[in-house]
């Protein structure tokens, strides 16, 4: 018997889930009972983290400063004179850039000074008509790559300027333009510091291992607090979530590069600054560019969440959409952030493949062809916006600038078909959500708040025990410990509770789906193209078609992530298929198996480790949505960490609600990163 | 192919009981073992012996090939004296300089004006094309684009790359990817030439084709070259003087004909057993004194030729054929019957015959 257990793990599974309802049936909930719920012990923690703040954003350190107004020295805080200059930086930049797009006073402000400003009515900085945006955006195109993306960036900035959303897009271009590229500097030294210096790497790792799970929304509580509420401390934001990935995959590329490539490099004559810029990071290119391509998609990703704490542009439109249920303005709005997350992947794609010639003997003309064209476009431009300034009426020159939400829109049109929708499958729709969250999710939800602590830990642990051994179960046990020690482990099993079910559907759509699209190579690349696409969308997108149909309730939700989370599943699943060795199949067949029996007993366990890692993104993508569907409402975790969003003194509690949401999904990373390496080294995949 | 060049100036390279031990206590073991390095007991101590005690000299002009197994601590001797990796233990000299005490400036400066190295996988920049790769040490060193570019269309031209010049690594065949990383590595006119088995990774007939190259480089340049090969073939075909490697040691470091005649150890009898001797042995070696009595043809041939290009004239002269020297002076007779016993006797035999 004992030796049995030792060798069949789905014996021991299975022990291990008896003892789990044995322990849910005999455990009394009461409030004082420490089997039943922990005591939150950290409860104080929040608080402690508040305080620390305050004492280094206002108190620590004071250091003298001029203050021109009273011309004298002043004692400051030194964080808080820090993060304002930052601040100060990074919003002169984005001002920067959008004025020159929209035009403005700002930039002429920094350096004049309001009074001037206000002095002299005319020191105002034109906006560039659209048309000449629009144009100088296909020219970068043409001269990047060739006419293909040329139409196509150029047609995505008419799209954007005729439905009428020209300001709130080139506000959000702005502040993308400069997060994107801070992101992709600072990921790079990282990456690079990470590389050459071990202790570095030791210190990076399990930062950015949690900062990959945490909920976006936590970052920006403390960001407010140290950088206060605007477009910088948006893009703050977005850097500091759009930067992990660049590291990890900076890092990745790096650490793949033969050692020859190093070394030729060096025999080449290269110092350690040549050897880094012109042979280490061209060469990691690819892996690189694909961190630079996450980049641009978090920062888009974040548009919407950046606008919670004061970003401007395409996001608050779109988040204030989304909460009157206007799905067509949405849809609208969420094709215009879909554009130009794809425009600037692309572009910075082309950039980064371009190529010189030497050779060519140019003329001036052929030397300077952009310039001129641009030249051309930018007079047309300008005196299509004048012309117009006559045919139309004042303040809608729709050569010049198309206001806000004055353009096409096709609103009518989606809000008759959500109409339609509502009127013809009423019945229907209200009564599948109505089964759903009577008979699934309500009976879920309640037996996951019905477990008691002791049952979920033996339960966790035991699982990590029996995948990994006694680290794996402690790692779990200590990750479980903090959440169980905090007030929101009831807020935290319902956050749980979503992961789950949405997990179990994705990967079962997901796993079928990559299965069917990977029997023929024709619906492998469609199947894998539709995942490339899906994964450019902003996470926010999702929500819009799912409240068209079931309105704000979990339902909504649960959908979004499926849809959001499916994408992973789908995509390891195909290309865990793949990795499968042709000499397998061919025995396989020899052996006479029918092709289920194939797929069940060789396709299936050899592609285990890519499906377990899929599983685990899924996780990872599950939990980012679980947490943003709290913007349209669900009482989970996510839900605490929007309010303390509103709340001064919310740091604490968003930082540790977010380290909550972490936890529960580095909890599972643990056992399935475990469980698919040891599947790896069993089938010789290693 | 100058053997002629070696004299007895100060050697260009000298290495002096030059150690590599990977392993992080390598240089305190080192140190408690006086200098007589047993690998397996390192190895038990979880230190890799790549190089082990190498002592020897190469001069202007010289073309020594070090082989060796794969292992054997070839590619780690290359990259001592290149000082990609700093050695353990031992001093190495170029034109008199101790490279090990050079600071890394220095380094730099040395590799910027005298060396160059050709990679097994030719490790090229792959966003670059073909003459930006070839441009790019002169670049690094700060040429302006204008002149190295100029520069590296003339290396291209001597590889023979003509009218490829804005290709990519990635749409070249093997061989043309490494005709690239020669070009780069001349391109800035080393006076040391590193090849750390350049011609492993190509195809047996392209490789044949790169040696020829290869050696037609060698005899427009002249420079002196360090070349490692695990092919024996390759080394007989181009060196002069080969040093052979086991477990990091030096086994053996003479001429061809020498290793192949005179062994120094079992190993490297082992290792040069199955060669076959016309293409090692010149004729020189074989030759008999000249005797003015004798009816000899007309063919005249050198004495410095291999055995193997000349073997089908002399046995096809019928008479015995008169060896000369660079001056043509006469000075041997070569008959037919002992290019038979080279081609066709057994190996025994005649290196029992031929050795003095
Ligand atoms: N960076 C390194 N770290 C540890 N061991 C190494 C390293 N480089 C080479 N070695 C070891 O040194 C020995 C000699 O390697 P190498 O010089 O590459 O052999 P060769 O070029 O003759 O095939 C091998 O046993 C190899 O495993
Ligand atoms: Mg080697």
């Amino acid at each position: 018997m004992i030796a049995a257990l030792q060798q069949h793990k789905y014996l021991q599974f299975t022990v291990l889930l008896i003892v789990f309802l044995l322990l849910c049936a005999i455990i009394t909930p009461s409030e004082n009972n420490w089997l039943w719920r922990l005591p939150p012990l950290i409860k104080g923690l929040p608080l402690i983290i508040n305080d620390s703040v305050d004492y280094i954003m206002f108190e620590w350190w004071l250091i003298d400063v001029y203050d021109p107004e009273i011309e004298e020295y002043e004692q400051k805080p030194l964080m808080n004179q820090f993060t304002r200059s930052i601040s100060g930086v990074i919003l002169f930049l984005i001002e920067f850039v959008r004025e020159i797009m929209l035009g403005g006073v700002k930039t002429i402000v920094t350096f004049t000074g309001w009074d001037w400003a206000t002095e002299n009515q005319w020191a105002r900085w034109p906006a560039l008509p659209w048309t000449v945006v629009a144009g100088a955006a296909a020219i970068l195109g043409y001269a990047l790559s060739g006419p293909r993306l040329a139409l196509f960036v150029g047609l995505a900035f008419v799209y954007i300027a005729v439905f009428g959303q020209w300001e709130p897009s080139m506000e959000t271009l702005s502040f993308v333009l400069i997060a994107a590229p801070v992101s992709v500097f600072l990921g790079l030294m990282l990456g690079v510091w990470a590389f050459r210096n071990r202790v570095a790497e030791m210190i990076l790792n399990p930062l950015l291992n949690v900062a990959q799970i945490m909920p976006h929304f936590s970052y920006l509580i403390p960001v407010m607090v140290f950088f206060g509420i605007g477009d910088h401390a948006g893009a703050i934001a977005t850097v500091i979530f759009a930067t992990p990935p660049m590291v990890r995959l900076t890092i990745l590329g790096l650490k793949k590069l033969p050692p020859e490539v190093t070394e030729a490099g060096m025999m080449s004559g290269c110092n350690n600054w040549q050897l880094l810029i012109k042979v280490l990071i061209p060469t990691a290119r690819r892996d690189i560019l694909i961190g630079v391509n996450q980049v641009i998609m978090q920062c888009l990703a974040m548009v919407v969440i950046a606008s919670l704490i004061g970003a401007k542009g395409l996001g608050n439109d779109l988040l204030i959409a989304l909460n009157q249920l206007r799905i067509g303005l949405a849809l609208e709005i969420g094709v215009c952030i879909v554009l130009i997350a794809i425009v600037l992947d692309r572009l910075s794609l082309a950039w980064a493949n371009k190529q010189t010639d030497y050779f060519a003997d140019l003329s001036f003309a052929q030397r300077h062809k952009y310039s001129l064209i641009f030249g051309v476009v930018f007079v047309i431009g300008i005196v299509l916006a004048i012309i117009g300034s006559f045919v139309f009426k004042e303040g809608f020159n729709y050569l010049y600038l198309i206001p806000h939400n004055k353009g096409i829109t096709t609103e009518t049109f989606w809000q008759a078909g959500v109409d339609w929708i509502w009127d013809t499958f009423f019945y229907t729709l209200k009564s599948f959500n109505e089964w759903f969250i009577v008979e699934v999710l309500v009976p879920v939800k309640t037996a996951y708040l019905s477990m008691p602590v002791a049952a979920t830990f033996l339960l966790a642990m035991g699982t990590g025990f029996i995948v990994g051994g006694m680290r794996v179960a402690l790692y779990v046990g200590g990750f479980l410990l903090f959440i169980a020690l905090t007030e929101w482990w009831d807020r935290a099993l319902i956050t749980a509770y979503l992961m789950t079910v949405a997990v179990l559907i994705s990967t079962t759509i997901g796993i079928v789906v990559g299965t069917l699209c990977a029997q023929h190579p024709v619906s492998t690349r469609f199947i894998l193209t539709v995942c490339d696409t899906f994964q450019t969308f902003p996470s926010f997108i999702y929500l819009i078609p799912v409240m068209m149909l079931f309105g704000v309730t979990d339902t909504s939700v649960l959908i979004a992530i499926v849809v959001y989370a499916t994408v992973p599943a789908m995509r390891y699943t195909v290309e865990g298929l793949l990795s499968v060795p042709e000499s397998l199949h061919e025995a396989g067949s020899m052996s006479g198996v029918n092709r289920l029996q194939r797929w069940m007993f060789i396709e299936l366990p050899m592609s285990f480790p890519h499906l377990a890692l899929g599983v685990n993104q899924t996780v990872v993508f599950a939990l980012s949505m679980v947490i943003i569907g709290a913007l349209i409402g669900t009482d989970d975790l996510g839900q605490l960490i929007l309010k303390s969003l509103s709340d001064r003194a919310g740091v604490g509690n968003g930082l540790i609600l977010g380290l909550c949401v972490a936890f529960i999904g580095l909890a599972i990373d643990q056992i399935l990163r475990t469980w698919a390496n040891q599947r790896k080294q069993a089938l010789g995949l290693d | 192919m100058s053997s002629n060049a070696v004299t007895a100036t100060e050697p260009l390279i000298r290495c002096d009981s030059v150690y590599k031990i990977f392993g992080d206590n390598a240089k305190s073991m080192l140190e408690n073992s006086g200098g007589v390095v047993d690998a397996s007991k390192f190895q038990l101590a979880g230190c890799i012996v790549g190089v082990n005690n190498a002592s020897f000299e190469v001069h202007a002009g010289e073309l020594l090939i070090i082989m060796g197994l794969s292992g054997s601590g070839k590619s780690t001797l290359l990259r001592c004296i290149s000082r990609l990796t700093d050695a353990t233990a031992g001093n190495i000299y170029i034109e008199g300089e101790d490279i090990l005490s050079m600071s890394n400036k220095q380094l730099i400066e040395l590799r910027r004006s005298k060396m160059g190295m050709v990679f097994q996988n030719f490790a090229l920049l792959p966003h670059k094309t073909v003459v930006e790769n070839i441009a790019f040490p002169l670049q690094v060193k700060g040429i302006s684009t204008q002149d190295s570019i100029q520069r590296a269309k003339e290396m291209v031209d001597l590889v023979s790359l003509t009218g490829r010049e804005n290709y990519f690594p990635r749409q070249l065949s093997g061989g043309q990817q490494q005709r690239v990383g020669i070009a780069r590595s001349l391109a800035i006119e080393p006076d040391i030439w590193f090849l750390d088995e350049p011609f492993s990774a190509l195809d047996p007939l392209i490789r044949k084709e790169m040696q020829d190259e290869f050696l037609r480089l060698q005899g427009v340049l002249s420079k002196t070259i360090l070349f490692v090969t695990h092919d024996f073939e390759e080394a007989l075909r181009l060196a002069d003087r080969i040093a052979i490697m086991k477990d990091g040691v030096i086994e053996q470091l003479d001429t061809p004909a020498n290793i192949v005649l005179n062994p120094a150890t079992e190993y490297v009898r082992k290792f040069t057993e199955e060669v076959p001797r016309e293409k090692v042995l010149k004729i020189e070696s074989v030759m008999d004194p000249y005797n003015a009595d004798e009816d000899v043809s007309e063919l005249k041939v050198s004495k410095d030729a291999i055995i193997e290009t000349v073997a089908e004239a002399v046995l096809n002269a019928g008479k015995p054929v008169p060896v000369v020297d660079e001056e043509n002076n006469i000075v041997g007779l070569l008959h037919a019957s002992r290019v038979v016993n080279v081609l066709f006797g057994s190996h025994a035999d005649h290196s029992a015959e031929l050795t003095p």
